[in-house]
């Protein structure tokens, strides 16, 4: 997988420094679907771009409604980020598990990690619920229209990510640590890792900056 | 139960999208009978819809691609029509089917078309040059080309049910908000690009992953064919631009179905947002489309001139820099929109700048062929009528990268003509000669030349005639778009235009017959040889067509122009005379996923577009419970024993040998 120096032919050193980096050839499964799963995590994160652009462009655009200030409530954000947070250290110890092929632990490690996810939805959820609730709903105004579709745009991937977390259980339990399962579960790890870096973005650009505007 | 759906949604007033999707629905199933009555579901299930190699993937998307253009060169021709009768009349179509064209040529020629068919022929060659068995994800690339074909398939149906945008191909708001769009139309536009639009971001993602993960042994950065590089440039750029799209998308369609206000115009939303975002998008997606056609040429420029690459290592440089610059030219699209002259100046600039890397392809081109010994074949052709076409619609791009001319010409005819100009003499130019090239490669026999060059001349002077006038109504005021007009001066161009249409058509209907032609002389055309134009790069070091692996082993490259370089060094040992040792080979299996997963995409959007949620929920968990169930698949790879590999590997070395000793002989 890593390059390779040689003391090549003529052929392959145009400039005679006298050492060639030869390319090996295909690299083995395991580097080819982790850098797969790179290149999309790098398109999500690209799409979230576009939401947090969306946002600082109307964050101002509260047509009367509430400002960010009068509407965030930094206790449940705090919490909502010592879940995920948290829950990115146990998914980090159930990969380890996997690793070494320990049942219990990874288990254990993903069962903790899907919980936190879980308290994190429900935090969101009813922050959701209770705006709706005061008519401070998405379309109220332009501002809301983005609060709602970054933070939920995030919560819809912690979702996903959430029903990824049980197959992937549901996978190890029936197949046990089979090699595409162990590839599995590293492209699950970075995702729930990249929607952790996420949340520090949403965190920082919507609940710290908004709120304090 | 239906949401929005009701008979009224079928346009019985209409005679002509009826009638239009009257024939294809016969079409379709006399198609249909013909395959099930003949017996040929079992061979098409198996060895087509559920393969998941990447050659039969790419001729999918290359058929798709071609059926999709006679589509959208019917709404063309439709519109020249219209415009060339349309002085002081109404013309023969109703402003509000006519706009409807328009919008729906516009996303064909552009998803439908030009997508489809750069992304087959990457996905065709860009495994065969790079000397390997595969793209990185096999099953995934089905799935990709499957979305995409949903995607047609909803475009398609918006002809008899219901409606398409009247938008123009990008639906601008506040025009495509619900206030001003209550129809499906829209919908109809948006559901297919987003669900097309993720089947090219995973096609981005499999190409960039393929070509950065998967050479073959000693194929260094800077010893890939030219292709491979703008490959890999023009897949980084989907990757960076289509979850743009997408985001782009899913807010208009969050303002229309949820009430939201990102682009309203009330409660604050931001219509000039949706500029910025779109164009972010846009205009990176034009170099997506341009950059592996421009490679397509580096190969067949070089083959055909019998010369290495000219400044392989500035192309190199050139194309990085077009894909990096291209995403910093988007606010030429609206230097009207008041941004303000420092604003206008730096992205004027920047779009006049990307003129300096395309420049240096060109002339890397004409020195290509300087000295060399040149054949006029059909790709060639193409080639060289690229580099005139190209050079025009390069030089009125520059011009409207200038402020102050924008300010006369955007939203003209005259840019009508430049994006043709750059589109059909770059990328369809570029498509039609990467078909030529590589199409003894994926059926093993020729196309028929006579027919080929016929296509050529007609589809060329077609061309010109057709935009050549539209520059000058440009010039004379005539803006885009227009259902009928009043100004006698702009009347002669448009008949003109349309009388160049018509020799275009002329063109479309040369390479019909060529394909008719071609295919029923097939044995006299057969290439038996795998390498009917004297190739330089890996592709043609296997059999045509190859076989499913590709390669019986990883070759190994010493150099640039592979191929080349094994042929003149007397270096085939590995191919033509040492006997190597076979081992068994791993291949991935067949599999369902993509076209199941398509079935269930195609519900789902058609449900959203109707709103009918039920329907909804159940492609939504149609889709889920196939990715479980790919996921539980136990063997996804089969095994190709040595024994036939050495098989498949003696047939194409006695053919090659054979090849080598008539070469000697000359």
């Amino acid at each position: 997988m890593s390059m390779t120096a040689t003391v090549g032919h003529a052929h392959a050193d145009p400039h005679h420094i006298g050492i060639v980096i030869e390319h090996p050839g295909p690299a083995p499964k395991r580097i080819v679907t982790a850098y797969g799963f790179w290149v999309f995590l790098l398109s999500d994160i690209v799409m979230f771009s576009c939401f947090f652009a969306a946002y600082a462009v109307l964050v101002s655009q509260t047509a009367d409604g509430p400002k960010g200030s009068e509407i965030f409530e930094p206790h449940n954000v705090a919490i909502e980020t010592v879940c995920l947070l948290l829950s990115s250290f146990t998914c980090g110890m159930a990969g380890i598990a996997a690793d070494v092929r320990n049942r219990f632990w990874f288990y254990l490690g993903m069962a903790v990690t899907c919980v936190l996810g879980l308290i994190f939805l429900a935090i969101e959820f009813r922050e959701f619920a209770d705006l709706v609730a005061r008519g401070y709903g998405p379309s109220r105004s332009a501002f809301l229209t983005a609060f709602f579709s970054l933070v939920g745009c995030h919560g819809l991937h912690v979702s996903a990510g959430v029903l990824w977390l049980l197959t992937m259980m549901a996978q190890v339990f029936a197949k046990g640590f089979r090699a595409d399962v162990l590839r599995r579960m590293m492209c699950f790890a970075l995702f729930w890792h990249a929607l952790d870096i996420i949340w520090v973005g949403v965190f920082s650009v919507v609940y710290l900056l908004g709120g304090g505007a | 139960m239906l949401g929005k759906l009701d008979w009224s949604a079928i346009p019985f007033d209409q005679p002509i999208p009826l009638i239009a999707g009257a024939v294809v629905l016969v079409a379709i199933l006399a198609v249909l009978i013909w395959v099930i009555v003949k017996g040929h579901l079992p061979y098409l299930w198996h060895e087509w819809i559920t393969s998941v190699d990447h050659k039969r993937i790419g001729v999918m998307y290359i058929l798709l691609a071609s059926v999709m253009l006679l589509r959208g060169g019917s709404d063309a021709i439709m519109m020249r029509i219209q415009q060339a009768i349309a002085y002081q009349s109404q013309g023969y179509l109703p402003p509000e089917h006519y706009n409807q064209i328009f919008s729906a040529h516009g996303t064909i020629m552009i998803f439908f078309v030009a997508m489809p068919f750069v992304i087959g022929l990457m996905n065709l060659v860009v495994p065969l040059q790079l000397g390997v068995r595969d793209v990185a994800f096999p099953t995934l690339n089905s799935v990709g080309f499957w979305l995409t074909a949903t995607g047609a398939l909803l475009v398609n149906l918006s002809l008899v049910i219901g409606e398409f945008a009247r938008t123009g191909w990008l639906a601008f708001p506040p025009l495509s908000e619900l206030s001003y769009s209550p129809g499906v139309g829209v919908d109809y536009y948006a559901w297919s690009l987003q669900i097309s639009g993720v089947g090219t971001l995973v096609a981005g993602i499999n190409l960039v992953t393929t070509v950065l993960k998967l050479r073959t042994k000693g194929m260094n950065y800077l010893r890939m064919p030219m292709f491979c590089w703008t490959t890999l440039a023009s897949n980084l750029l989907i990757v960076a631009a289509f979850p743009i799209l997408t985001a782009t998308l899913a807010m208009l369609l969050l303002d229309r179905y949820l009430g939201f206000h990102f682009f309203t115009n009330e409660a604050g939303g931001n219509v000039m947002m949706f500029m910025n975002l779109i164009w972010a998008w846009g205009h990176p997606e034009v170099y997506i489309l341009v950059l592996p056609a421009f490679g397509i040429f580096s190969e067949v420029v070089s083959t055909f001139s019998g010369k290495a690459l000219f400044g392989y290592r500035s192309m190199v440089l050139a194309t990085m820099a077009i894909c990096v610059i291209s995403f910093m030219v988007w606010l030429h699209h609206f230097f009207t929109m008041g941004a303000g002259p420092d604003v206008n100046a730096i992205f004027g600039i920047a779009s006049m700048i990307i003129a300096v890397p395309t420049g240096v392809k060109i002339y890397n081109w004409l020195f290509t062929m300087y000295g060399g010994r040149i054949r006029f074949a059909t790709p060639m052709l193409w080639a060289v009528g690229f580099m005139v076409t190209f050079i025009i619609g390069g030089l009125t791009g520059v011009l409207v990268a200038v402020p102050p001319a924008d300010f006369m010409l955007h939203n003209s005819m005259f840019l009508v003509a430049h994006f043709h100009n750059v589109i059909i003499g770059g990328v369809l130019f570029g498509a039609f000669a990467g078909f030529e090239y590589w199409f003894p490669k994926a059926f093993g026999f020729r196309l028929d030349e006579r027919w080929g060059k016929l296509a050529f001349w007609f589809t060329f002077t077609g061309f010109y005639i057709t935009f050549v006038p539209l520059y000058a109504a440009g010039m004379l005021g005539m803006t885009r778009r227009l259902q009928h007009y009043d100004v006698a001066e702009w009347r002669p161009w448009m008949v003109v235009a349309a009388l160049g249409m018509a020799v275009l058509t002329i063109g479309v209907i040369c390479q019909i017959m060529q394909l008719v032609v071609s295919i029923r002389n097939r044995e006299a055309l057969r290439d038996r040889t795998g390498d009917p134009w004297d190739g330089r790069s890996l592709e043609w070091a296997t059999s045509s067509p190859p076989p499913v692996f590709n390669f019986a082993f990883y070759p190994d490259v010493r150099g640039e122009d592979a191929y080349w370089d094994m042929k003149s060094h007397a270096q085939q040992q590995s191919f033509e005379h040492e006997v190597p040792e076979y081992h068994d080979i791993e291949m991935p299996r067949n599999s369902p996923t993509g076209f199941i997963c398509a079935f269930f995409a195609s519900i789902m959007g058609f449900a959203l577009i109707w709103h009918i949620w039920w329907m909804v929920i159940l492609g939504g968990i149609g889709a889920f419970a196939t990715f479980v169930v790919f996921a539980w698949r136990d063997h996804d790879e089969y095994i190709i024993p040595a024994d036939e590999v050495a098989r498949i590997d003696r047939i194409n070395l006695e053919e090659r040998r054979s090849l080598v000793s008539m070469a000697g002989a000359i």
